[in-house]
């Protein structure tokens, strides 16, 4: 799929997905309120469309049933001849790639917000594939201006990797990461955050597809260079933990020699790189089962070129 | 399902509240009419010489530290994983110390349970049921924990367990004691408190018997809750890890010292004692129809008054506190109690004494 934005075009076809992972409460408490009341996803130019993505994980409060349903939309997957046994989540990608898809063809949806929560200090993280869509950045940077507190950019593409998220369904596509919050948990002062920036998002949208240009910006963004694993035993056990002094360090530069694990026995050891990085998803519960600790992020400073408006639309 | 009654005897709204606190010694003890259901007589004589220990001179021998109870509330599990490979930081002399995982399928699939709340099974009806085959994971579990540390209200019981649990609410260090009446788990509970000082420790006294549950700890003749958060659930935090680290050393040093015949002179040690559980707001459909209120949010311990906001829905509407007296919330927005109707439970704060306490034998 193209990440280059489909220029001179308006965005009539935008979603919004909650309960991806069936315990991050945000996106649910709020896909469920719109799903009842959906005013609030209406701009002049175009209404969202909410929707619940794994409901079997949200009725059970978990992550997932068979596997991360956020990781499942490949080729491989989406292609894959599956029958009523066959693991739910690939069944629901499926299905979703029907209703916003098909990936990577003219018929996709426009815009897909995917929203989630972390336990880790990410703050409203803004997530995507690359800082080649420009059009995301655009939003990335319009959300900056626009709501308050940080929110830093997160790149996961890797070079080489297919994309494997439901975002990647549409032709764009953007992950509200807000963090810290407890997966199970509701917390008041996130949810207002996460409605805030879908808001936002949606009214740049709206701007964009009434003829607002968006001149080119020079813009920090955070480009993933691959997970850094838990001190484990050779059968899996965790022999120690995230020192507290990396604890809710996201996103701040970490550099070599800096602590980042603490081991039962007191032990510490301390981080071996060559450069300074800056650690994302620090203490991710949902990455213990990959032994996953936090990832390594290189920050980087992009020039984005300028959004020209869509032409105006014929009648 | 078996567990039925434990996953949804939780809610008890309104009625207790009225209850006047007595203060202790005009209480008959509480456990006692919760334990003794009429088809248990043979466990009356037990108990009765359990309320006599209460008391207790006689020195305090075997000691289990439980994590995984909850399979998510991982600082316990990794402290007694680690204590089952390394065991000198929780061995002392004159005791037996033994670290025990107490639900392993649940740790191992990093969930609260499999069936149904260990937390809530350790009563004489799952205790003493004729197993079938297709019974609860936790049933299961919880008699063998009943064989391995009890029984139960009798003499061969483990005399402590320490039982390591961790919450998503803003709780800081937190004691839960059981029953008023025990002087020597007060005096235990006070010499914590004032190691730990400045850090505050708070103690949750859980003695109402509608609001009381079966724990798991309860097989001991001392059972100690404790209870340490803020703490997403499948997690583990080094600051919240060291806490927890801390307060079963001080409670260990503390048992070796009773049974060393250290005098300790009678205390007075301030409690939070549970009055009811608040559930959300909810629809129809059982969903919840609103949240906990930002202002109430990580407030646990602190004084929520009447009229106070303690919801807000999703229209921007706050709901207030509709009690008639000040009280103080606890597990506030606790992820594991959205499935038990609870999102906070309140209490009243009643300082209990006990007396003076020393081992009879050195």
């Amino acid at each position: 799929m193209s990440s280059t934005p489909s220029r001179g075009h308006q965005l009539d076809r935008v979603a919004v997905t909650g309960g991806t992972h069936g315990n991050e409460l945000s996106g649910v408490y709020l896909v469920k309120h719109w799903l009842q009341n959906p005013s609030e996803l209406q701009r002049g130019t175009f209404a969202a469309t909410p929707f619940l993505a794994n409901p079997k994980a949200t009725k059970r409060c978990i992550r997932y049933l068979s596997q991360d349903l956020n990781r499942s939309f490949t080729r491989t997957f989406l292609t894959s001849k599956e029958t009523q046994d066959g693991p739910y989540e690939v069944r629901q990608a499926q299905e979703i790639n029907q209703l916003f898809g098909p990936k990577g063809s003219a018929d996709a949806f426009d815009f897909i917000f995917d929203l989630h929560n972390t336990v880790s200090n990410m703050v409203a993280c803004l997530i995507l594939d690359s800082e080649e869509n420009v059009f995301t950045m655009h939003m990335c940077h319009y959300i900056q201006k626009h709501t308050q507190g940080p929110c830093p950019i997160y790149l996961y593409g890797l070079p080489g990797q297919e994309n494997y998220s439901l975002q990647s369904v549409a032709k764009n596509g953007l992950g509200l990461e807000l963090g810290p919050q407890p997966h199970g948990v509701l917390r008041a002062d996130v949810l207002s955050h996460m409605r805030a920036l879908v808001a936002c998002g949606l009214d740049f949208i709206d701007l964009f597809n009434q003829g607002t240009s968006f001149p080119a910006f020079d813009i920090v963004a955070y480009k993933i260079i691959e997970p850094m694993d838990f001190p484990q035993s050779p059968s899996g056990e965790l022999l120690g933990f995230v020192h507290p002094q990396l604890q809710d360090k996201d996103f701040f530069p970490l550099k070599p020699g800096d602590p980042i694990f603490q081991l039962f026995s007191g032990e510490e050891i301390f981080y071996e790189g060559d450069a300074t990085i800056y650690p994302a998803f620090i203490n991710e519960a949902a990455y213990y089962e990959k032994g996953v600790a936090f990832y390594k992020m290189k920050k980087c400073t992009f020039s984005i070129p300028p959004l020209e408006a869509p032409e105006a639309s014929a009648p | 399902m078996e567990c039925q009654s434990a996953l949804q005897g939780q809610r008890k709204k309104g009625e207790e509240v009225k209850t006047a606190w007595r203060p202790p010694g005009a209480l008959t003890d509480s456990s006692v009419s919760w334990w003794c259901p009429q088809k248990c007589q043979s466990w009356q004589g037990e108990l009765g010489r359990m309320t006599a220990l209460l008391g207790a001179k006689s020195p305090l021998r075997r000691v289990a530290i439980f994590g995984g109870t909850h399979g998510n509330e991982l600082s316990g599990v990794l402290l007694v994983k680690h204590w089952e490979e390394d065991g000198a930081e929780v061995q002392r002399t004159g005791l037996q110390v033994k670290p025990f995982i107490a639900n392993p399928r649940a740790v191992q699939k990093g969930s609260r349970y499999i069936d149904c709340d260990l937390n809530r099974v350790f009563d004489p009806a799952h205790l003493g049921e004729e197993m079938p085959e297709n019974s609860p994971y936790e049933v299961v579990r919880a008699q063998e924990i009943h064989r391995l540390f009890g029984p139960k209200g009798g003499k061969d019981a483990y005399d402590v367990i320490l039982d390591l649990h961790n919450t998503t609410a803003n709780m800081g260090c937190t004691l839960i004691l059981e029953t008023s009446k025990n002087d020597l788990l007060i005096q235990m509970f006070h010499y914590i408190k004032s190691c730990l000082a400045p850090r505050p420790c708070f103690v949750y006294l859980i003695d109402r018997p509608s609001l009381k549950y079966a724990t798991t700890r309860s097989v001991a003749k001392h059972p100690v809750g404790v209870e340490v958060g803020p703490q997403p659930q499948g997690v583990l935090r080094a600051d919240i890890l060291d806490q927890m680290r801390r307060i079963v050393g001080h409670a260990l040093d503390f048992i070796q010292y009773f049974n060393e015949g250290r005098e300790f002179p009678a205390c007075s040690l301030e409690v939070y004692r549970v009055m009811e559980k608040v559930d959300y707001p909810r629809k129809e459909n059982g969903e919840i129809a609103a949240v906990i209120h930002p202002s109430l949010q990580d407030q646990d311990w602190k004084p929520l008054n009447p009229g106070d906001p303690v919801f807000l829905t999703l229209d921007g509407k706050t709901i207030p506190f509709d009690g008639d007296s000040t009280v103080y919330p606890v597990f506030v927005n606790e992820a594991a109690y959205y499935e038990k109707g609870e999102a906070f439970a309140t209490t009243l704060k009643v300082t209990l004494t006990a007396r003076s306490l020393n081992s009879s034998s050195p």
